[in-house]
């Protein structure tokens, strides 16, 4: 069962890697498409997690993924201002994930 | 020629987060995951951000990729220990097959 599973996911995974190799994608939207199927696997984490500190770690990866994908956005569509939000959100992520530690270590925020 | 090193830097970012995510879904245990997935996930994005930096050159996005790479070297370890520790007094279990536990030979000493 355990190795079915395995299995089911592998087959997932490559499909989707060889479905981004074949298409006729620019080279910039290939970074872009490996990187959407990296936050799917982060959500996947996220519906699946057994207890909330998993969730937690997820959502911190989560975030730094996103600054990767505003910074190839930058490049891929030629608007600088995608780098400010990259810095808003890696600031907001920090932040909030600081504050989700801080409840899972069971203490109020202002200690 | 810049392109093109910068181009080879990204590849290598967007890998290294690709593989992270992967032990972030593979590997059995919360530390194990954190470990796996922050490090390489901090590495990928740091490259991410030095091939943009690389290719746009000395501009305001190029600086603005610098001040990126800075903030996240500083933040994402920090933030990781700080999920670690909260996670561990929260009493989430580590794997069964793990050898070793020094923060709780600290606190119960």
């Amino acid at each position: 069962m355990r190795f079915l599973r395995w299995l089911i996911g592998l087959i997932i995974l490559a499909a989707i890697l060889i479905w981004i190799f074949i298409h006729p994608f620019g080279f910039l939207v290939r970074c872009l498409y490996i990187l959407l199927l990296c936050s799917f696997l982060c959500l996947f984490r996220i519906l699946g997690g057994p207890t909330a500190a998993d969730r937690a770690v997820s959502v911190d990866i989560l975030g730094i993924l996103i600054v990767g994908f505003c910074a190839i956005l930058c490049l891929a569509t030629g608007r600088p201002w995608y780098l400010d939000i990259g810095i808003a959100w890696a600031l907001q992520s920090f932040i909030g994930v600081l504050a989700l530690s801080k409840y899972l270590e069971g203490r109020s925020f202002d200690e | 020629m810049n392109e093109i090193i910068g181009y080879i830097f990204i590849v290598a970012g967007v890998i290294f987060d690709f593989f992270g995510c992967l032990g972030l879904v593979r590997l059995p245990d919360l530390y194990n995951r954190l470990q796996a997935a922050t490090k390489s996930v901090t590495l990928g994005t740091c490259g991410i951000m030095f091939g943009v930096f690389i290719i746009t050159g000395w501009s305001a996005s190029g600086i603005k990729a610098l001040l990126i790479i800075l903030f996240l070297l500083l933040t994402a370890p920090t933030a990781a220990h700080a999920l670690a520790r909260g996670a561990h007094k929260s009493g989430v279990k580590l794997w069964e097959k793990s050898v070793c536990d020094k923060y709780e030979e600290d606190k119960t000493k």
